[in-house]
């Protein structure tokens, strides 16, 4: 057993769990944190995303101890209070959920695009970055949509400033 | 069209919860006491199950109990069931082999359960099932339905002589002979339907607690109808009796008809939860939806096509031979024959057809109904068949089809269907349109200088949905009803509860049945809840599957809508002192017909509950049923092009432009419709590009991992450019046809037609891998010299 601390969300936590434990099972089973979710076993599918110091990582490939002492934000903490993430509510206006199961991961790996490449963004670049995260019901079309909206909204000034 | 009524593209009520992580899942709940399960599965395609050895593995750190196959024999649960029936050409019942939940004498695929663990947490079970030690006798297996029907293949069920499920046939053999016989032209060919393994993203899963107090279980799983799941438990497996059960199918993610069938797992856990005293959750893993997942497709057709002197269609004949796995899973005898048979008329005036279909059992998952079922694979063949008969006749693609084209409705086909409307050359032109058909041989020439090759495909899809009459159904076979079921319940307050026996994994039925409510009776969306997936809170329901829940589920909100209606203005009329006949209601509203008379929504629902004035002997209370079964299948169509360009050197094929014009009916939020079909044409695009299942000759499945069976990912895929023609489908109340499988039945053909075409061979089987289409492109001589000149 290993005792870890992390922050998750802006809470600090800490609990003992067993060496083998998997940050996703961490945060699902532990933390009760529910919105992160497991599609695959070979770290494939990407629905586990999450962001660990700001970076998006695949909680299932990660042990919750190589998380010790990091900070963790995870679907639930993406919102602003009640005000929508413009990414969750650029999902929304765009259609770009179905099932929703990937819709937490696809979301955090979003994030984690516009953050690195701002308005830049194009939507080749997108599809490219977005390898990791599969989706079997929206044909990726509005997930994309929905990614460059967001993109555009948030660093729009420059962009329409550049143009 | 108001804002939020049908028509409109209103965004979706359930998203906000799934975008902040607050979605409902099987693998997300959790129940007081909860122990977790875990299988022990079959590492060999075929053997006999010996002694299992469970005793360290009871002895481990947190396991409550293994149980294996024989106890559940003992306590008398039964085996799963196939609900169609289907019968040979000869009149015999098809050969049903035997399938417990968890085998005791023989395994016939690698995964199939034997025993389950129950442990505290779910790494513990899964330790334990590790070292339960199972004595396995190797049997000789067959993985391929050429292999299993070929003399002195193994054996798979004494049930099934030479491995054969049926052999049965639709059509006029003779006189389709006849035809051939005086044919001008006949184009034949060899085609493979692969097989597809489903992938929803999330994976199968099911909690299951039992209350011995009231001997009462409630069954959480991952289910596209719970209602069925119920049914079927409670009448063949024996679990519990059908009041003592409650199905709760809560969020789901996706389904493709992978999640229709009740697995052995969902059996195993609601036994368990009975035998241990202990509520029991297994969520599956990847791999094990890999192995164990209804996989879909998997034909083998050898069809020909007879043309007159004038290149129109005189008779058209099929043998198709079906992979059902090692067990023949719930609806799998209706899949290759009134699913799949019952379409090869396809969007063409074809006066005689015939159509053999043999049903094969291989030492493989079992196969079922894949977003599509049957009708992916009826167009393949048909649509793949238009394209290389208008190669073979040098005329084009576009216009064989349209000499070809049904023009007349209703129109009946020789294999049962009867097409009530459809318009398919306007889908035809609209995608012709779209995707500038006229100029792409400026394009070829241009991606020719580039060093690419470029080609175009059409494919002209047509599908029955909204299944179906209850009473066809019955004729051919079908265990069950297929009408759907409906409830609305108006509060006193007015605002509108409706209760469907359809069920939402990702199609939007929250926002698009609400839509419908609010076009009809006036109340804003925020004011009407859906309410499905719980068997406790809905009367019962078929389900969702085959795009049927806008038909079929749809329509029966709507005819309880228009009970509902009829009191309340009866209400209305009554407190106005009105003729009934002169109420309308609209916008919150119900007024008398050009009069400044009115009442507000919420006033005459709360007259409805005080009962204080309301007509004579009329009962108080304002909720209303509906059972409504279809007259008619209906008949969604379409036109798709697809356009590709392909790398003549590493064979690589980009789909540079994909355009759908679909014929849905009436569409109610033409937003969701969209989204349907891109996912539809992902999966179509994923058969023929990317996925295929590979069993290797004894059996092991080879592309059990997203490492090996390659899913479409965002980078495979192009943006759609999607668009609707309409006519209205009279079969239903609301003119609807259904959307849901559309994409995945029309782009497959397409897509392989414009890869033959850019490559100037016709040889090509899904999925058109790169390595294919090169040795494709070479078999034929030359692409690279080609595009180089
Ligand atoms: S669950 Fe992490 S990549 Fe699939
Ligand atoms: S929305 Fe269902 S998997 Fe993406």
């Amino acid at each position: 057993m290993v005792t870890v601390s992390m922050t998750v969300n802006g809470r600090q936590v800490s609990k003992e769990v067993e060496d083998r434990r998997l940050l996703v099972d961490f945060l699902r089973e532990d933390l009760g944190l529910t919105g992160t979710h497991v599609g695959c076993d070979t770290s494939q599918c990407g629905a586990c995303v999450v962001h660990l110091d700001g970076k998006a990582v695949k909680s299932c490939t990660m042990l919750a101890a190589q998380a010790d002492g990091a900070s963790v934000k995870t679907i639930e903490g993406l919102a602003d209070g009640a005000e929508l993430h413009p990414l969750q509510a650029a999902f929304k206006e765009h259609h770009g959920l179905q099932c929703g199961f990937c819709t937490p991961g696809m979301i955090m790996s979003g994030a984690d695009i516009i953050a690195r490449h701002g308005s830049d963004l194009d939507e080749a670049t997108v599809r490219l970055e977005l390898e990791g995260n599969i989706c079997r019901c929206t044909g990726y079309h509005n997930i994309v949509k929905a990614i460059l909206a967001a993109a555009g909204e948030m660093g729009g000034g420059m962009k329409q400033a550049a143009e | 069209m108001s804002v939020e009524g049908i028509g409109a593209r209103v965004a979706r009520k359930e998203d906000k919860r799934f975008i902040t992580g607050q979605g409902r899942y099987v693998d997300d709940m959790s129940v007081p006491g909860m122990k977790h399960a875990a299988f022990v599965r079959s590492p060999h395609a075929h053997a006999r199950v010996g002694a299992i050895n469970a005793e360290a593995a009871r002895a481990m750190p947190g396991v409550v109990a293994v149980l294996t196959g024989a106890e559940m024999a003992a306590d008398g649960i039964g085996n799963l069931i196939c609900g169609w029936m289907i019968h040979s050409k000869d009149g015999s019942p098809m050969n049903m082999g035997a399938w417990p939940a968890l085998a005791s004498e023989t395994v016939r695929f690698v995964g199939q359960a034997v025993a389950v663990v129950i442990a505290e947490t779910k790494s513990q079970a899964r330790d334990a099932a590790e070292a339960v030690e199972v004595e396995w006798e190797e049997l000789p297996a067959v993985s391929d339905v050429l292999g299993a029907i070929a003399e002195g293949a193994p054996q798979i069920h004494p049930e099934a002589p030479g491995n054969l499920i049926y052999d049965w046939e639709i059509g006029t053999k003779d006189e389709v002979e006849k035809a051939f016989g005086e044919a001008a032209h006949v184009t034949r060919m060899d085609l493979t339907n692969n097989r597809l393994i489903p992938n929803a993203m999330e994976p199968r899963a099911a909690l299951a607690r039992y209350d011995a107090a009231d001997d009462h279980f409630t069954l959480w799983t991952t289910s596209q109808n719970p209602h069925t799941a119920r049914l079927v438990l409670s009448a063949f497996y024996n679990v519990a009796p059908e009041h003592k059960l409650r199905v709760v199918a809560p969020d789901v993610g996706g389904g493709f008809g992978s999640k229709i069938y009740i697995y052995p797992e969902e059996i195993t856990c609601l036994w368990a939860a009975k035998k241990t005293g202990v509520p029991v959750k297994w969520t599956g893993d990847r791999s094990e939806a890999f192995l164990t997942d209804a996989h879909g497709r998997d034909h083998v057709t050898v069809a020909e096509m007879a043309f007159d002197a004038n290149n129109r269609i005189t008779a058209f004949k099929i043998d198709t031979i079906a992979n059902f796995g090692a067990y023949m899973s719930l609806f799998s005898s209706a899949v290759p024959t009134y699913l799949y048979a019952t379409l090869l008329s396809g969007q063409y005036d074809i006066p005689l057809i015939h159509c053999n279909v043999r049903a094969v059992y291989t030492n493989t998952a079992p196969v079922d109904a894949y977003r599509g079922a049957g009708r992916p694979e009826a167009t393949f063949v048909v649509e793949r068949m238009m394209e290389t008969a208008a190669r073979e006749l040098s005329v084009s693609p576009a216009e064989l089809r349209r000499t070809n084209f049904i023009r007349e409705f209703p129109h009946q086909t020789p294999v049962i269907m009867l097409y009530d409307a459809g318009d398919y050359e306007a889908s035809l032109n609209a995608a012709l349109e779209a995707s500038d058909y006229a100029g792409f041989a400026a394009r070829k020439a241009e991606a020719q200088r580039r060093g690419r090759l470029r080609g175009i495909g059409i494919s002209c899809y047509i599908e029955a949905c909204g299944i179906a009459p209850s009473k066809a159904v019955g004729s051919l076979g079908a265990g069950v009803g297929l009408w759907e079921s409906a409830e609305v319940r108006v509060n006193p307050v007015g605002t509108i509860e409706v209760l469907t026996g359809s069920h939402s994994h990702g199609q939007g039925h929250e926002t698009t049945f609400a839509q419908l409510v609010a076009s009809r009776l006036g109340v804003p969306l925020d004011n009407i809840a859906i309410v499905h997936g719980d068997t406790d809170s809905v009367q019962f329901g078929m389900g969702t599957y085959g795009s049927r829940s806008g038909a079929v589920g749809m329509s029966a909100i709507s005819r309880a809508i228009d009970k509902v209606e009829a009191k309340a203005k009866k209400i209305a009329a009554h407190l106005l002192e009105a003729s009934e006949g002169d109420i309308e209601i609209a916008d919150g509203e119900v007024r008398v017909a050009g009069t400044d008379k009115k009442l507000g929504w919420h006033e005459v629902c709360l007259a409805a509950y005080t009962g204080h004035n309301l007509p004579d002997g009329m009962e108080p209370g304002l909720k209303e049923g509906a059972f409504y079964d279809p007259a008619n299948f209906t008949f969604p169509a379409g036109a798709y092009v697809c356009e590709v360009e392909i790398d003549p050197e590493t064979g690589h094929t980009d789909i540079v432009q994909f355009v759908a014009a679909d014929d849905f009916g009436r569409i109610i939020n033409p937003m969701i419709v969209e989204g349907q079909v891109h996912g539809g044409i992902a999966q179509g695009i994923g058969q023929a590009l990317l996925e295929g299942c590979v069993y290797d000759e004894g059996g092991q499945l080879i592309t059990a991992t997203y490492n090996d069976y390659a899913m479409p990912r965002a980078h495979d895929l192009p943006s759609f450019r999607v668009s609707t023609t309409e006519t209205i489908c009279p079969s239903n109340p609301l003119g609807i046809k259904g959307c849901g499988e559309a994409g995945a039945i029309g782009s497959p053909p397409a897509v392989i037609n414009a890869i033959t075409d850019a490559i100037g061979n016709n040889d090509l089987s899904m999925p058109a891998t790169p390595e294919k289409v090169w040795r494709a492109l070479h078999a034929a001589g030359g692409g690279l010299r080609e595009a180089a000149e």
